[in-house]
């Protein structure tokens, strides 16, 4: 194997096993412990991707999360992840990545004319140029969008299964660099229960790039020690573990890997999990994170980071360049230098900007090629294919400020600090703004202990930990934002992943704004996938430095989770597909499928949609079942209408609470439809009200309504009338209903159960197939129709014997779509079709069941709107043309503004043609009007004619003994 | 995800529970048209410590008053509703 760039010794490294993988279908090597990113830069490989707005080649800029450029799409098919960054994902074997950003290749990517034209795309170009109206913008959205975007989106279904898991402990530290595990170490040693997450494979955070001693010890063997002597006491420490998200009461979201992007799970077990960590205190030791320095073409692939550098060099054995420049505003340069002077790279120059050392300019297109460096003045050009920058440090205070933190502008460090903390949180080492190893362990260490104190936890522990360092602890200059003299801040980049330039913040210095937040969505700066890790500070330095005020003056944007890009699945977990939903199953489903179902999902139920016989299609079967009914007699289940017992000496006055139609006057043995409304006003739901005995009643919803009407009730029981005498008891699972229908249903049910059956509107109990039943004299259909309430344990005897007689009188079961052909034809409206959340009592031509008052909802009905004379209310629809689409909007004429909407649309049963139900403005008035129903999204456009909601036996004959 | 502590369950989290609306916006079924839609549409956003009906819909099902601080999320109050 030939790495170029490889030293042949040193590093974090397996040398053992080489590891095979491709980037764009080339073949390459590299060795378990590199990343993609070290792995690429051992091989040579420089050009890592494009940007995004103007298609400059980029390289790998920084070595881990923080990584804005070198972008990748990772894995094949189901396992495809976009965007993946090259420093963040570990070399596994048969890894394959493509390039985005670029077609046809990375090295020749068309889309990088916009580089030529980049001095004519200025923050805000979009929005100015295209600012035309909607008409125009359909023009360009389809150019913009195909230009723009990054990466694409995976084509196939995720193949890969995801976990969550819910855990507790008494401190969660995140992070485990010399701080973490101090923290970590000393709060387990005191007895509390420990989670620490890492989000790297690796614990040991600054000592894989920066090796120093701690504990007596290597600092890398002395975090291996912590983590176990964590786990010894019963802790928990996860690797490859991103806490992502800080939220309310202390619950941490903590996404951990089980395998690398694109990696193949072993075991068929979860590719990742994510874990719901609720923890009593919580210690944030995350760390910071360098900021770039400004330059022309600073974002040239040769250009990084200095800690990234050291990275490469250190952790991987890799160098990233052979001739270096570099850069920084701190100790961090010189510090740099040595490192790279020691693995063999030329340093060139070292450019302090406290002795007057700046960079100009980075020389080169697909690589650097050299520098125009500066020193006190005096500019000269070398020859380099590395620039290594460092603009002091950011701390990263992510979940600090998710959880509700406060910051403190450090103006000698450049960059802000936590300080208050609302949850039980706090910062320690660099991530608090400390400097140094010997600090950062020192506070660790200190964490800890407090933490478990706070806890009551308090057993003797050892002493703290110490460290030497070999790095000196730096002194910094504020944050670096001024270009020297010849730098062109047009490729000056701040945010290198959105392509934010220095002269685009400075643009929008110039044309007035001044909130960030508005800076932000101008230039959407820090709005890419990586947040802004490296360049939001910049940014908002810059703007101050153009504005004449302080960094905090500017202020800073939200912090929002995820701390970095978070598959999706893994929040859904193994919610999806099938398991997506709770599935609820019919006590009659076997039932069903044995007749030849076909099913519909109805809530969190499938129910029979309709029963086609052979060659029928399923339209076909429902009309069919539909005249079955309407001919002879039909069968069908109606048990998942909500329902409940209202039971006691008030019922009746709770009832009256609930229900807008009278339920006073009530027989007992009677029943009566009823309507129940919000409290704006607007009608929730309708069902059916029973007296099955003197203080007991039997009320029933809709299907799709009954978990809300579970709730109303609830509601309207103990917190509005906890004074009642009543219970109210959801029986919707007690009872399994069948409804048998047809001219035939009352000979049926006399001759099964031995008796006369209930008049229309009437209850009455019985027995039936030897089971006691209730029989509820009730039709949706229009026909006389009785509703059969029966204990589910005893329903299938019930089933098979209705299944039987309704055979025998000619008849057969009815689904859900004969059901709607039916109840449209009779005009019966219905929860979630005219029902819609937004018509009332008046709308529907409910108003003459309407009470007095006394229920809930009045008060809202008093309201103007709803006396208007042009509100949309109920209609019956008759198609002329044969085309009555559903949802269709109603035109008075074509090309003019829609009055109404089709809410229902069917066929006739007796006899042929569509129709259906609608609102119309001012429908009633407007019968026997021509309308146009026109969907444009269908292409489908009819004529129709408003009639009443009522196409059948508008007299109710059908109902009559 | 705040955690509740339900009087008769304990610490529970939040996604168990259902808010329902604040107690000021409690509708008796005899208010007068005027009051109801003041108070159902014309409703305060405090900053800050607000007065809750939640129900732990998914757990004991009883009905709560939460205090609430709209800003920091901390439960200075969570006692069954109405009081016995």
């Amino acid at each position: 194997m030939s790495a170029p760039f490889r030293n042949a010794a040193g590093g974090l490294i397996d040398r053992a096993r080489a590891v095979r993988f491709t980037v764009d279908g080339r073949p390459y090597e590299g060795f378990a412990g590199d990343t993609l990113a070290s792995a690429s830069l051992a091989n040579g490989v420089r050009l890592m991707g494009r940007s995004f707005k103007y298609h400059r080649p980029r390289g790998v800029f920084g070595a881990g999360v923080e990584e804005p450029n070198a972008l990748y799409g990772v894995g094949e098919g189901g396992r495809f992840e976009p965007n993946t960054r090259a420093t963040d994902v570990f070399l596994y074997e048969g890894l394959t990545a493509i390039s985005q950003n670029c077609w046809p290749n990375l090295p020749f990517d068309i889309g990088a004319v916009s580089q030529v034209a980049a001095p004519f795309i200025p923050a805000g170009f979009y929005y100015k140029t295209f600012f035309g109206g909607p008409r125009l913008w359909k023009v360009y959205e389809h150019l913009i969008r195909r230009a723009a975007g990054l990466g694409k989106p995976p084509q196939h279904r995720d193949v890969d299964r995801f976990n969550h898991r819910a855990a507790f402990c008494d401190v969660l530290v995140v992070g485990a660099g010399p701080a973490g595990l101090a923290a970590a170490d000393a709060a387990s040693a005191a007895g509390a229960r420990v989670i620490m997450v890492e989000q790297d494979r690796l614990a040991g955070g600054g000592f894989l790039r920066d090796p120093a001693m701690a504990g007596g010890d290597d600092g890398l063997v002395w975090a291996m020690a912590v983590a176990t002597r964590v786990k010894a006491e019963g802790g928990r420490v996860l690797s490859r573990s991103t806490a992502t998200g800080f939220y309310d009461h202390g619950l941490l979201n903590v996404v951990q890997r089980h395998v690398e992007p694109g990696q193949i799970t072993r075991d068929d077990g979860a590719a990742q999990t994510l874990w719901r960590v609720r923890a009593r205190r919580v210690v944030l030791a995350q760390g910071s994170l360098e900021r770039p320095l400004l330059f022309s073409g600073n974002d040239r692939p040769g250009v990084m980071l200095a800690s990234a550098a050291r990275s490469f060099v250190t952790r991987y054995a890799v160098r990233p360049g052979a001739l270096a420049v570099v850069a920084g505003c701190d100790d961090h340069a010189d510090l740099t230098a040595r490192v790279l002077a020691a693995s063999g790279i030329e340093v060139i120059a070292v450019m302090d900007s406290r002795v007057g050392g700046r960079v100009v300019a980075a020389l080169g297109s697909r690589a650097v090629t050299g520098a125009i460096v500066s020193e006190a003045g005096r500019s000269r050009t070398v020859a380099c294919d590395l620039i290594a920058v460092s603009g002091g440090q950011t701390p990263t205070v992510h979940l600090h400020m998710q959880a509700g933190g406060g910051l403190a502008w450090d103006a000698q460090a450049g960059a802000f600090a936590p300080t208050t903390a609302r949850q039980n949180q706090v910062s320690v080492g660099a991530g608090a703004g400390r400097q140094g190893l010997e600090a950062a362990l020192a506070d660790g260490w200190r964490a800890g202990v407090e933490a478990a104190q706070d806890l009551g936890l308090s057993r003797p522990m050892g002493a703290r930990p110490r460290g030497a360092a070999a790095r000196p602890t730096p002194t910094v200059s504020g944050c670096c934002v001024t270009l020297t003299d010849g730098a062109d801040a047009k490729t000056a980049f701040i945010d290198l992943q959105n392509d934010v330039t220095a002269a685009d913040i400075d643009l929008a210095g110039r044309q007035g704004y001044r909130s960030v937040e508005h800076l932000k969505r101008f230039t959407t700066l820090g709005m890419a996938s990586d947040q802004g890790k490296t360049s939001n500070l910049l940014g908002l330095a810059r703007m101050a430095q153009a504005s004449g005020v302080t960094v905090p003056q500017i202020g800073l944007t939200t912090f929002r989770p995820p701390y970095t890009p978070v598959t999706l699945g893994v929040l859904a977990g193994e919610a999806v597909g099938a398991e997506a939903a709770p599935r609820r199953r019919l006590t009659l489903q076997s039932a069903h499928a044995a007749a030849g179902a076909v099913w519909q999902p109805s809530g969190y139920w499938s129910r029979p949609r309709a029963y086609p016989m052979s060659g029928e299609t399923s339209p076909q079967a429902a009309v069919r079942e539909a005249r079955t009914v309407r001919d002879a007699v039909g069968l069908t289940d109606v048990s998942t209408l909500g329902k409940f017992e209202v039971v006691g000496p008030d019922a009746v006055a709770f009832l009256e609470i609930i229900c807008a139609t009278s339920v006073a006057k009530l027989a007992v043995g009677r029943g009566r439809y009823t309507i129940m409304l919000r409290e704006d006003g607007i009608v929730a739901d309708d069902g059916t009200v029973w007296r099955l005995a003197d203080q007991r009643y039997l009320l029933t919803s809709s299907t799709g309504g009954a978990d809300t009407m579970a709730h109303r009730l609830s509601y309207a029981r103990r917190v509005l009338t906890p004074r009642l005498q009543v219970m109210v008891t959801a029986v919707q699972e007690c009872w399994v209903g069948i409804a048998v229908a047809g001219p035939n249903a009352r000979a049926l049910v006399d001759q099964a159960t031995g008796a006369a059956p209930p008049r229309h509107m009437s209850v009455a109990a019985a027995r039936l197939a030897d089971q006691p039943v209730w029989l509820l004299a009730a039709s949706y259909s229009g026909e006389r129709a009785f509703e059969i309430y029966v204990r589910s344990y005893a329903a299938q005897v019930v089933w098979s014997d209705l299944e039987r007689r309704v055979a025998a009188a000619g008849g057969r079961v009815y689904g859900l779509d004969a059901m709607d052909l039916l109840r449209i034809e009779k005009g019966h409206i219905v929860t979630g079709a005219e029902i819609d959340g937004r018509t009332c009592p008046y709308d529907l031509g409910l108003t003459k069941m309407l009470r007095k008052g006394g229920f809930i909802g009045w008060a809202g009905l008093q309201r103007r709107d709803f006396q208007r004379p042009n509100r949309p209310c109920l209609v019956g629809l008759d198609a002329l043309d044969g085309v009555l689409p559903e949802g269709a909007m109603l035109l008075p004429r074509a090309g003019a503004a829609p009055q109404g909407h089709v809410s229902s649309a069917g066929r006739r049963v007796t006899g042929e043609g569509a129709i259906g139900l609608g609102l119309v403005a001012s429908g009633p008035d407007r019968i026997g009007e021509v309308m146009i129903a026109s969907s444009p999204t269908r292409r489908l456009q009819g004529r129709v004619r408003l009639t009443a909601p009522l196409f059948y036996d508008a007299e109710g004959a059908r109902y009559v003994d | 995800m705040m955690l509740i502590a339900c009087p008769h369950c304990g610490p529970r989290a939040h996604v168990e529970f259902t808010y329902e609306r604040t107690m000021d916006a409690i509708l008796s079924v005899d208010v007068d048209p005027d009051t109801a839609v003041a108070i159902l549409f014309q409703r305060e956003n405090p900053r800050g410590p607000s007065q809750e009906l939640w129900r732990h819909t998914y757990g004991c099902r009883s009905w709560l008053r939460l205090t609430r601080n709209t800003v920091t999320h901390d439960l200075a109050e969570v006692v069954a509703w109405p009081p016995a």
